[in-house]
């Protein structure tokens, strides 16, 4: 899944890690749009072996898009802003 | 005397208004970073797009709405970012979580305006990444700016549907499709000779004539058979049958889909309000009168929380439950603005009426589906696992409601607490059993009503 940046996206970019590996951001994504507007396609697997997740709602209510954050512990991606030089691992 | 709003949306500013009006300096909560709402909703700072922008039509009611928002923060105990997760009854205290961090508010009184969910019926291949519930899509684009892929098909039906197609294109967006599931003589029946809030309708006619007239394919009466795509790169392509009969494929990489919303009625549940089965609306809503008392004393509420109404309805309905409020507490109250709020919410009841026959929920799209759709996306549990705890042969014999279901399957018992798949489980489960979804019951509200990070500890223990 890809995010496509259509409008508002003159904002400054900011860095963050996924699964070790260094990326970009705007200022205001929240991490399920930073994650999914860049490389990062899909947010976590299920645990029951059914494949990749990326969220649903987007409005904080279904619990399907979770990442774990350094230092916050798991979060719904959709909720939490991308701050910089968070290190972020899919749930 | 202390008193809390939950839910700082059109109905929530509304009935904060009053309350200050009246001298109080309520608690006020939501658990987004702003207020607004849903249907308001702010995109955090740095984005710069105007109401125009971001609200279309709306623009004017959104500009003033958050100008009230504005005002009322610093005259009240203003908490942004803080989930109520429960209520106790005696004494009455909200939980609450911010920033980590549990704590407990006493409370003589609540206003409980805490909106709305989609309203989705699970399909095979709706858990790949790419799909998202109408509104999800909505936020995308207005909180963020963004499109939920290259090419967005968008599936259901109700006023959402056309409205969000509409912001996607007016943003520049690709639409693969807007495919209503209802039929148009459906549509047509249940509108006419109805206007009794002509400026909506019209409204939705302008949308659905802009996207013809940009090209997009549009089609009605469709029935969805599957989201077809693979792992990581998610949705590939909409399988469905047109009101012909005539099996089609749709090339898309993100689908929104939706069939109306439905109450997020979890406090209310826990506070002790009745709920009972709307057959109109076709949801589970939260028993209170015309003004929002409920039968519990010191709950009020107001908005879609509160049965499904719509914005305009949930900024009256929020300003006549604080009213009803301060009048029950022996305050001031306004009776001539009451009478006027009142006489304008009768008026839009039967238009929502209407509207709920021309968009009826697909109840017969969720009874059949396929075995092996998965129904509750958070434990993977299927249709077919469902359909099999009806049966009286099964270990356990049949299950008699929804309840019995879940302990049987684990639906609805994940993080989400049933609010995605609840009402489709329930028309599943109807349908094997061959009763109705009201006797097949709902599942029950547990705290708290969002998961708690492990982290969590109560303030008072961490100042000890
Ligand atoms: C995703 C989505 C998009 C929508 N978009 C539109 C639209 O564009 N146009 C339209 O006409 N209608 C839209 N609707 C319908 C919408 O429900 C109403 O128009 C309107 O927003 C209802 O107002 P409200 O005040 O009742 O609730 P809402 O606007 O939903 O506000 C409820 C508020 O309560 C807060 N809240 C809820 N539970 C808790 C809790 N436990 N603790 C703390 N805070 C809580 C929420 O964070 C939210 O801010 C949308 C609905 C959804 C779900
Ligand atoms: S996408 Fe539903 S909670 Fe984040």
């Amino acid at each position: 899944m890809r995010l496509v940046r259509l409008v508002d996206q003159d904002r400054p970019a900011i860095r963050f890690v996924l699964e070790g590996q260094d990326c970009s951001a705007r200022a205001g994504d929240t991490l399920l749009t930073a994650i999914l507007a860049g490389e990062g396609s899909f947010l976590r697997c299920s645990e029951f072996g059914d494949g990749p997740r990326a969220g649903f709602c987007l409005m904080g209510a279904c619990q399907d898009c979770r990442v774990v954050v350094e230092g916050l512990g798991p979060v719904r991606a959709c909720a939490t802003e991308c701050a910089p030089g968070m290190v972020v691992r899919r749930a | 005397m202390r008193v809390a709003v939950v839910g700082a949306g059109p109905a929530g500013v509304r009935a904060v208004e009053q309350l200050v009006r009246a001298g109080l300096r309520p608690l006020w909560l939501d658990e987004a970073p702003d207020g607004g709402g849903r249907i308001y909703q702010r995109p955090p700072a740095g984005f710069t797009r105007g109401a125009r922008a971001l609200y279309g039509l709306e623009a004017a009611k959104a500009t003033a709405l958050h100008a009230t928002l504005d005002a009322l923060k610093p005259v009240t105990d203003w908490r942004p970012g803080t989930l109520v997760w429960d209520i106790g009854a005696d004494p009455r205290q909200l939980h609450t979580l911010r920033e980590g961090r549990a704590a407990a508010q006493d409370v003589d009184a609540a206003i409980l305006c805490t909106g709305a969910m989609d309203r989705v019926v699970p399909l095979p291949g709706w858990t790949l990444p790419g799909v998202t519930t109408l509104g999800g899509a909505q936020i995308a684009l207005k909180a963020q700016g963004c499109a939920i892929g290259r090419c967005v098909a968008f599936l259901g039906s109700g006023p959402l549907l056309w409205l969000v197609a509409y912001q996607y294109m007016k943003a520049g967006a690709t639409i693969a499709a807007v495919l209503d599931t209802t039929p148009f003589a459906t549509k047509a029946q249940a509108l006419a000779g109805l206007p009794h809030d002509p400026a909506t309708l019209a409204k939705g006619l302008y949308y659905v004539a802009r996207l013809r007239a940009a090209g997009i394919l549009v089609a009605e009466g469709v029935t969805p058979l599957a989201i077809e795509g693979e792992g990581e790169r998610g949705v590939t392509a909409l399988h469905w049958r047109d009101a012909a009969g005539r099996e089609r494929w749709l090339d898309c990489d993100a689908l929104g889909l939706g069939w109306g919303v439905r109450p997020e009625l979890q406090l209310a549940d826990l506070a002790g309000v009745p709920i009972r089965f709307d057959p109109v609306q076709h949801n589970w809503v939260p028993e209170r009168d015309a003004m929002g008392r409920t039968s519990v004393r010191g709950i009020y509420l107001a908005g879609d929380g509160a049965g499904i109404g719509g914005a305009d309805v949930a900024e009256m309905a929020g300003a006549c439950a604080a009213q009803a409020l301060l009048a029950d507490a022996g305050l001031p109250a306004d009776a001539a603005l009451v009478r006027r709020l009142q006489a304008r919410l009768r008026r839009q009841a039967r238009f929502r009426a209407a509207l709920e026959r021309a968009f009826p929920f697909p109840a017969q799209l969720a009874a059949s589906m396929p075995d092996e759709t998965i129904l509750c996306r958070c434990e993977r549990v299927t249709a077919g696992e469902l359909r099999a705890a009806a049966e009286p042969e099964g270990p356990q014999g049949a299950a008699p409601e929804v309840n019995r279901a879940k302990a049987f399957t684990r639906i609805g018992m994940g993080r989400c607490q049933g609010r995605v798949c609840g009402m489709a489980a329930a028309e599943v489960l109807a349908a094997r059993l061959g009763c109705g979804v009201a006797e097949i019951g709902r599942l029950r509200g547990q705290a708290p009503v969002k998961p708690l990070p492990f982290i969590a500890a109560p303030e008072a223990e961490e100042a000890a």
